[in-house]
């Protein structure tokens, strides 16, 4: 009698553990519409994001494109994604489930799930697969990013105006080259608009930790800057800068709604027209595995509205360097760079290659950090 | 260094620290009641979103308080109901409340992600005390929730060392069926002092979307209920020694900020070890005393309580 209630009570325990796993792994996807359904003449589109698409960042903005194809392309479905995919072997298997439930184009959103496309891609040639900020391309994959130094370069403009005490606090995630570009671009338009100001550097090494990156914010406030610049997937620091009475540069999306009286503007991404010609070229047959990396001319990369605070000289500034990047005539790599120690590492008249952009692993003169702290 | 910065630094790990010492204090409770509950990181979160969805509709922190304490203790009597009554692996359910509740407060929180919220709890100063030099600024330049922590503390001290109750509920952690046969409700009180934990651990979550950050974003949390664990073997089931723990595992980024500021690099990896390597150092040290002075783990701790196999 005892054993026997004691088996039932384990197998009791068993079920209410497993409801509240499945539970727990449920509430976690949107992905439960079956695509199969919608008919087979629409064109399936889905994602596989890193973050939530809640993360008011980097996700966000994907998805945000994700629900402009949905319901601004007729010919298109995207209701298809799943949220904090890890980077590795996770990703292929989500990748396969997208594509058995019929997808036809499926977008990869993080640099992690590189292999992983391309190796699920193999199994799937008539599916078209895009994978974000990666280097590798087969028939049926194609790579896409944006040149966010050149947004970035326009809102060190802003901030190099907004600086009273001359020193500017940028957060940042990790020390890579995708990064170390952004930080680089971002001093070189604040050199350019106050020869005087500097850029600090603080590394968080987190990409999603609220709280944290606020921190390091208010570590960089406390130090004397006034403006504080990011490259994280929260707006913690947004909030700081706020709560100092300090200025700030949003990045990823307009961050304006969470700190409105500091934010002067954001450096964004704008992933619909890049996925809206995508689709189509899909749709009509004329897609062709590339490496996409889109500027400001192209929309792919923007700065957000500019704050009430920002002046109109400001603005100015801003419109005449957009032009000249816009227009092809300059870009933000042109020479001559110093480095830290104001050695010239591109000589005037010289411009720096795509290849050399990509893989940027050294501070232009004016930021005051140190790139060795993740060793 | 100079003594502004100083101050900063340990008025950040105070504000740093509060989530994780609610968090720890509540994992107390029930560790003591000789429930291990590994939900922590599930309940702060569930917690966090209510108390930002309850104050954001009713425009009152307080209200967003009250909503994570009743969703923290919700969430908690899940895991008495499968660990007390079923006597489930404690492991096991503690593991599935976390989980349930990343993806609960996921879901919960879709249709106000990023909103900002107009009434979140603000730092102000305590008259008299703000003024004293050093200790003033520090720890009374800080927001309600940490002053109520300030109460908190050596109440909950006083209770679990020097009044009956707290003296019931240490001895059915540390020896269920001697308890029972006292006449203690051995059930009772592992029930309520896990729903209590829950509700602190919720006060936690919810310090974070009032106060600290101050919005909704998913997994706000960030691993922050693990330290709490953790923080709790660090304190050696103490309330009073986790003030202390908390304190310095929420010091150690804020350290490490100011550090990178004045181009003194510590690896951020070291850093991130810390509360690990602290908390094995006091077990180290603990375990050596353990036999005579018995302070650590309730002796109970994890093992399911069963009348019939006494």
């Amino acid at each position: 009698m005892h054993l026997k209630n004691s088996k039932m009570r384990f197998t009791l325990m068993l079920v209410l553990a497993a409801a509240l796993l499945l539970a727990g792994c449920g509430g976690g996807g949107g992905n439960e519409g079956t695509t199969e359904d919608q008919g087979e003449d629409k064109l399936n589109v889905a994602f596989m994001y890193v973050g939530p698409a809640g993360d008011a960042g980097w996700t966000y903005a994907h998805d945000q494109a994700r629900q402009y194809l949905d319901t601004e392309l007729d010919y298109v479905v995207a209701e298809d994604y799943v949220e904090n995919v890890a980077e590795g072997a996770e990703a292929a298997t989500v990748l396969t489930q997208l594509a058995e439930k019929g997808n036809d184009v499926i977008f990869s959103t993080s640099f992690g799930f590189m292999d992983y496309t391309i190796d699920v891609a193999k199994k799937y040639p008539n599916k078209t697969f895009l994978h974000c900020s990666g280097y590798k391309t087969a028939a049926n994959v194609g790579t896409y990013f944006g040149r966010m130094y050149q947004a970035r370069y326009l809102t060190g403009l802003v901030a190099g105006k907004a600086t009273e005490t001359d020193l500017i606090g940028y957060v940042a995630a990790f020390p890579i080259p995708e990064v170390i570009r952004g930080i680089n671009g971002f001093t070189l338009g604040v050199k350019e608009a106050n020869p005087d100001a500097e850029v600090k550097v603080i590394w968080t090494n987190t990409w999603y930790d609220p709280s944290k990156e606020k921190d390091a914010a208010k570590a960089l406030l406390d130090s004397g800057a006034d403006v504080i610049a990011q490259h994280q997937d929260t707006p913690g620091p947004q909030q700081a800068a706020q709560e100092a009475g300090a200025y700030s540069v949003g990045y990823n999306t307009d961050m304006s709604k969470f700190a409105p009286e500091a934010v002067l503007t954001s450096a964004v991404w704008d992933w619909r027209p890049y996925y809206a010609d995508t689709v189509e070229a899909v749709e009509n047959g004329t897609w062709e595995p590339n490496q996409y990396w889109g500027s400001l001319a192209d929309g792919i990369v923007d700065i957000a509205p500019f704050g009430p605070m920002v002046g109109d000289e400001t603005k100015e500034l801003v419109k005449q360097w957009r032009d000249k990047i816009e227009s092809g005539e300059w870009d933000v790599f042109y020479g001559p760079l110093k480095d830290q120690s104001g050695k010239i590492k591109v000589e005037e008249g010289q411009q720096m290659t795509d290849d050399e952009i990509l893989n940027m692993n050294w501070f232009v003169e004016g930021v005051n950090g140190k790139l060795e702290s993740s060793e | 260094m100079s003594v502004d910065i100083l101050i900063a630094i340990l008025a950040t790990a105070i504000t740093a620290g509060t989530p994780l010492l609610y968090a720890a204090l509540g994992e107390i409770l029930a560790e003591r009641a000789g429930i291990l509950n590994l939900g922590v990181e599930g309940m702060m979160l569930v917690g966090a979103v209510s108390g930002f969805i309850a104050a954001h509709y009713t425009s009152s922190p307080w209200a967003g308080v009250i909503a994570a304490m009743l969703a923290g203790g919700a969430m908690a009597s899940i895991h008495a109901l499968l660990t007390v009554t079923l006597r489930a692996n404690q492991i096991v359910s503690g593991l599935s409340l976390t989980i349930f509740g990343t993806g609960l407060s996921g879901y919960l929180g879709k249709p106000i992600v990023g909103t900002p919220l107009e009434t979140s709890f603000k730092a102000f100063e305590m008259p008299i005390m703000s003024s004293i030099p050093f200790i003033g600024p520090i720890m009374f330049k800080q927001d309600a929730l940490v002053y109520l922590s300030y109460i908190i503390i050596p109440l909950m001290w006083y209770f679990l060392y020097r009044t009956k109750t707290g003296l019931n509920l240490r001895a059915v952690g540390e020896n269920p069926a001697a308890a029972d046969s006292l006449g203690i409700n051995v059930f009772r009180v592992k029930y309520v002092y896990v729903i209590i934990g829950g509700m602190l651990a919720g006060i936690g979550g919810a310090y974070l979307s009032l106060m600290y950050v101050p919005t909704w974003m998913e997994n706000i949390t960030a691993g922050r209920g693990w330290i709490a664990v953790a923080l709790v073997i660090f304190a050696t089931w103490n309330p009073a020694q986790a003030i202390l723990g908390a304190y310095i595992f929420g010091g150690i980024d804020a350290l490490g900020f100011r550090l990178q500021a004045m181009d003194i690099m510590i690896p951020t990896y070291f850093l991130k070890m810390l509360p690990y390597i602290f908390t094995i150092i006091v077990l180290i040290l603990v375990t050596g005393k353990n036999a005579a002075k018995h302070i650590g783990a309730p002796q109970s701790l994890g093992l399911p309580y069963d009348r019939e196999e006494r």
